[in-house]
């Protein structure tokens, strides 16, 4: 049973499948059996966020759920933010307006992490934009103009709305 | 950091746990929301030959209401809990403790029954589970079983149960009678989200007079497993929760915990801390069993 088999699951949308062994993380078949190489690999076991993605639309850590857990489910990842021409959705245009990132390593996690946030939570608090990406470390320290790219990226959709 | 090679079954059904569990023996884990369990897999500190997923087992999810107590079925997830109106409204204390869980990102996985089973000594959820008395029932394939949390754990995560038991259920009693209750919950962590350091969780309950008429004092991350402060309860029960009692209760603390030494915190800093800690959360859960604003 420790043999790989095969997982099928929705992701971005679109029904994917893909080998896997028993212990191959989430993180990992995203990454190196589907090609989506937009969710980064930290710590791997659940500290540093970088591997957030969305599970049946919950912010997770993808490398803290094995892909056979997977089967059935829908995954959001990164990819999944761009617009249909493949430029940066609103979330990523704010965090490049706003300078929201320096090496860029941590991005996806905060990205997908940020927009659980707003999903649930339109028009965060500052309180509520730190709480919401506690569990994402940027080691570049760049915290502040994240923030401020959240701020901006709820303020452009709000306006966007009315 | 992979995890070392395994067998894996998804099940659908308490039944079907039990019957994998009896066969695997204690080769087998169940695996439940996994922000615990994966991490030690990564980390090589857990290598089950079989993994039993009971993600997919709808029977132990929900949350379920008796006049005396609130159950929580193993596989409830952390943030469902906290989104509960019926845990906001009949258990305050879990309701206060649950936001220390790590972040929202492993709360959206990570379940109530998988923290308890675990039982890491500075865990949220085994704490307040030690403070209210919680019951748990444990099942295996020739029926069910209802124990007290007292006892369960022997070690840091080390709780006793069998091999071929699942933990289906957390029944957290609600305090009934006459008078309010009060609750707090406080943890020193190095940051927040971070593993607690120790933490501490206090209910009291107060007559019209203000006299308490029952108390429960536990802390965490001071001992292998959470402690009540038994001796401490007994010094609030019957005072007015003054400057007095509070600190009688409070110079019980030290002798009920054994706290050791980690690259984290000495044992002197955890001993000082669950003192400062548990004179908090009383005059806390006293300023709110008195409607005071804390």
């Amino acid at each position: 049973m420790s043999a790989p088999r095969r997982v099928s699951l929705t992701v971005n949308g679109i029904e994917r499948s893909g080998m896997a062994e028993p212990r191959l993380t989430l993180l990992d078949f995203l990454r190196y059996e589907l090609g989506l190489t937009g969710t980064h690999m930290g710590c791997e076991h659940g500290v540093c966020g970088a591997c957030t993605v969305l599970f049946d639309g919950d912010a997770v850590r993808a490398c803290l759920i094995y892909a056979v857990q997977a089967e059935g489910h829908a995954v959001e990842t990164v990819e999944g933010l761009c617009n249909a021409d493949g430029s940066p959705g609103p979330i990523q245009d704010a965090f490049r307006d706003a300078h929201g990132l320096q090496c860029g390593y941590c991005t996806p996690g905060m990205l997908i992490s940020v927009k659980a946030l707003l999903q649930a939570t339109p028009d965060p608090s500052d309180d509520e934009i730190r709480e919401a990406i506690g569990g994402n470390l940027c080691r570049c320290t760049g915290y502040t103009q994240i923030i401020d790219a959240v701020r901006l990226a709820a303020a452009k959709a709000k306006g966007a709305g009315t | 950091m992979k995890s070392a090679p395994f067998d894996y079954a998804m099940m659908d059904s308490v039944d079907g746990v039990t019957d994998a569990l009896a066969e695997a023996g204690d080769e087998a884990m169940i695996i439940a929301g996994g922000q615990t369990l994966v991490p030690m897999m990564a980390l090589r500190l857990a290598r089950p030959a079989l993994l039993v997923d009971i993600n997919g087992v709808a029977e132990l999810k929900g949350i379920a209401e008796a006049p005396d107590r609130v159950s929580i079925k193993a596989c409830t997830r952390q943030a469902e809990a906290m989104s509960s109106d019926v845990v906001r409204d009949r258990l305050p204390l879990l309701a206060k403790a649950l936001p220390n869980i790590g972040h929202a990102q492993t709360r959206n996985r990570g379940t109530v029954g998988g923290s308890i089973a675990l039982g890491d000594p500075a865990a949220e959820i085994p704490l307040v589970a030690t403070a209210l008395d919680a019951r748990l029932t444990l099942r295996n394939r020739e029926g069910a079983r209802e124990r007290a949390i007292a006892g369960f754990y022997e070690g840091p995560m080390m709780a006793l149960r069998d091999a071929d038991e699942c933990l289906t259920e957390v029944h957290f009693p609600v305090w009934l009678g006459a008078g309010t209750i009060g609750t707090a919950f406080q943890e020193a962590s190095q940051r927040h989200g971070d593993f607690a350091i120790v933490a501490a969780a206090a209910q009291l309950q107060l007559d019209a007079g203000g006299v308490c008429t029952r108390a429960a004092l536990a802390v965490g991350g001071a001992a292998p497993y959470p402690v009540r402060i038994e001796r401490a309860e007994e010094i609030l029960t019957g005072s007015t929760l003054d400057d007095d009692a509070v600190a009688a209760a409070v110079d019980e603390v030290e002798a009920a915990i054994d706290p050791q030494t980690d690259p984290q915190a000495s044992a002197v800093y955890r001993r000082r801390v669950a003192k400062v800690l548990s004179g908090r959360v009383i005059r806390e859960a006293a300023r709110d069993a008195r409607g005071e604003a804390s």
